[in-house]
């Protein structure tokens, strides 16, 4: 690294000019990015309403989380929804994407439409669905005599299968196309070899493919259990957190509660430990994401 | 890995020699799934939107006559035009500063992250900041940006190029390392100052990741919903996918209006997305990857 060139090591004395270009922007983004975080840890440990006077109350908002029923509830409803849609999502979003880079016709179009539903704002996907649920699938089962079809799911204690759906069939587009960047990174030759040395179409998977898309499939992995456990919009669009709160979300609860019921100290409690949660998804992803490289490279 | 390389690969247009012996049964499976799950969900907004409430018996059917009227009435009944104007102002604004400012801080970070402590702190702290999701920090940042009477659109342009900053700066960084300095020091040798070096040199060198961060920053504040649901105070300022929300429950069971509105979001996209889909895709991708 050392005396590379003069540029970066050599001159001792920086310009003002570099000092202009960086310290506003982070005594900014301090300002509305750092101090909020902070506040909201404090305000943890406080039994703030949001307005009037507060007093320290130690670890008592953190105890009540794990004591209260809606709070409970919302994770265990985050839990499932994010692991059900993380694999769903991955495993139809590989299949898609083995398709779309095997020898089809059409390529080039069929992948421009996989990706379109990753352009549209996830609110108004919810609403399109809030009718296909609604009105679309009840009346086909009712002509069709198929009775399971006739309620609207979104009703019923299955509501988190319709935001499952949704979620499913807007995430596949992303992940596609992530697999697909992947899949196209793999020498055809290498599949030639393994022919010639007669491995079959699932021992090719699994020895060759697999393995080589290892690193996108890990990107794909941690944005989708990031993205689901903050799932909010398409929630808010289909079922308001309801039946009941069965579809309330974390992140939903933490709106809801946080700006419009008394919770404000609670709630705050609540993001910090979803915060912890999100960053050990990321530690861990760097962790593993750098293992593997390392291996691939040696 | 090399992102250029994926890029490539994936822009590449079909391999000719490969499509010689097309697989018809994926290409058949492919494209009945999407004409069925994705362009069929498009396809019946569309019909919906242009019949009259009327004529909903069977809402994939091709409307009796079409009701061009849904779209003039959503438009003023969502006040449209300003609903646009104030998505398209955040929006504008966000991706020319935040292409600004977010290059020119990873351009200063990245080079003097060796040589100062002080640049390579400013950098992690930047990239640990990606740890914290917005819905983590807004019960206090609310309270915070009302105290300041930023509640607005104008501050919520501001605060798009704040928050950005974490994955762009990371972005840019990754691709200023490839630049040759080389090329900084025969302007510095011919009497440019550090900002003319910047701007004249390194800023037009950037152009493709300028695109993926517009790109990128173009997707969020249009798509956003979060945000201005909880920032927004004044009905006047609204943005699109907010408005939306809010008249859900003024269409009530006008469903014929509700899509035709719907429409109108998704159109701009749409269009888009049809004209620039190669860059678009790419820029995600490069986005994703590096991010």
């Amino acid at each position: 690294m050392s005396g590379r060139n003069n540029y970066e090591t050599g001159s001792k004395k920086i310009s003002l000019t570099f000092y202009l270009m960086t310290v506003p922007m982070a005594i900014l983004f301090f300002i509305f990015h750092t101090i909020p975080f902070l506040r909201g840890v404090f305000y943890s440990f406080t039994d703030w309403k949001g307005f009037g006077n507060w007093h320290f109350v130690g670890l008592r908002n953190y105890g009540y989380m794990f004591s209260n029923a809606d709070i409970g509830s919302a994770y265990g409803f985050t839990f499932k929804f994010a692991v059900f849609a993380t694999i769903f999502v991955n495993v139809i979003a590989l299949l898609i994407a083995l398709g779309l880079t095997s020898k089809i016709k059409f390529q080039n179009t069929l992948k421009a439409v996989y990706f379109l539903p990753y352009m549209l704002g996830t609110l108004i996907v919810g609403f399109i669905f809030n009718f296909i649920f609604g009105n679309l699938l009840p009346d086909l089962g009712k002509a069709l005599h198929w009775s399971f079809l006739t309620t609207n799911i979104l009703g019923t204690s299955h509501a988190w299968i319709g935001i499952l759906i949704v979620t499913i069939w807007q995430g596949l587009a992303f992940n596609t196309l992530i697999y697909m960047s992947g899949l196209q990174s793999v020498s055809p030759e290498l599949y030639e070899a393994a022919s010639l040395d007669g491995a079959g179409a699932w021992k090719k998977f699994w020895r060759i493919t697999f393995p080589l898309i290892a690193p996108f499939f890990t990107i794909n992995l941690v944005l989708s259990v990031k993205g689901y456990l903050m799932v909010f919009d398409q929630i808010m669009a289909m079922t308001s957190g309801g039946p009941g709160n069965s579809t309330t979300s974390i992140s939903v609860l933490i709106y809801t509660q946080g700006f419009q019921g008394s919770q404000f100290a609670i709630q705050s409690a609540n993001a910090v430990v979803l915060f912890l949660i999100v960053a050990g998804v990321f530690l861990f992803q760097l962790n593993v994401l750098n293992k593997r490289e390392d291996r691939i490279e040696n | 890995m090399s992102i250029m390389h994926d890029k490539n690969n994936l822009l590449k247009p079909a391999k000719i020699k490969a499509i010689k012996h097309p697989n018809y049964t994926v290409t058949a499976v492919l494209a009945t799934i999407a004409v069925f799950a994705i362009l069929g969900a498009l396809y019946m907004t569309m019909m919906i939107a242009l019949k009259s409430p009327s004529d909903m018996t069977n809402v994939l059917a091709w409307p009796k006559q079409f009701q061009w009227s849904n779209f003039t009435s959503a438009w003023q009944m969502t006040d449209f035009p300003l609903m646009f104007r104030n998505t398209l102002f955040i929006t504008a604004w966000n991706i020319i500063f935040t292409i600004i400012t977010n290059s020119a801080a990873a351009y200063a970070i990245t080079r003097y992250r060796k040589q100062s402590r002080f640049f390579n702190l400013l950098y992690y702290y930047f990239i640990s900041a990606m740890f914290i999701p917005f819905n983590v920090i807004m019960l206090p940042l609310v309270r915070e940006v009302s105290a300041f009477h930023m509640d607005n659109d104008f501050g919520m342009t501001f605060l798009y190029i704040i928050f950005g900053m974490p994955l762009n700066i990371f972005l840019y960084s990754g691709f200023v390392k490839q630049i040759p300095v080389a090329l900084e020091e025969a302007a510095v040798m011919d009497g440019a100052k550090p900002y003319q070096v910047f701007f004249k040199v390194i800023f037009p060198l950037m152009a493709p990741m300028h695109a993926t961060v517009a790109i990128l920053s173009f997707m969020w504040t249009w798509n956003d919903f979060l945000m201005p649901l909880v920032l927004l105070s004044d009905p006047k300022q609204q943005t699109l996918q907010l408005a939306q929300y809010v008249f859900q429950g003024q269409f009530s069971t006008n469903y014929n209006l509700a899509f035709a509105s719907y429409v109108l979001v998704l159109a701009p996209v749409l269009i888009m997305y049809v004209f620039f889909q190669r860059y678009i895709i790419s820029g995600v991708l490069t986005g994703s990857v590096k991010g």
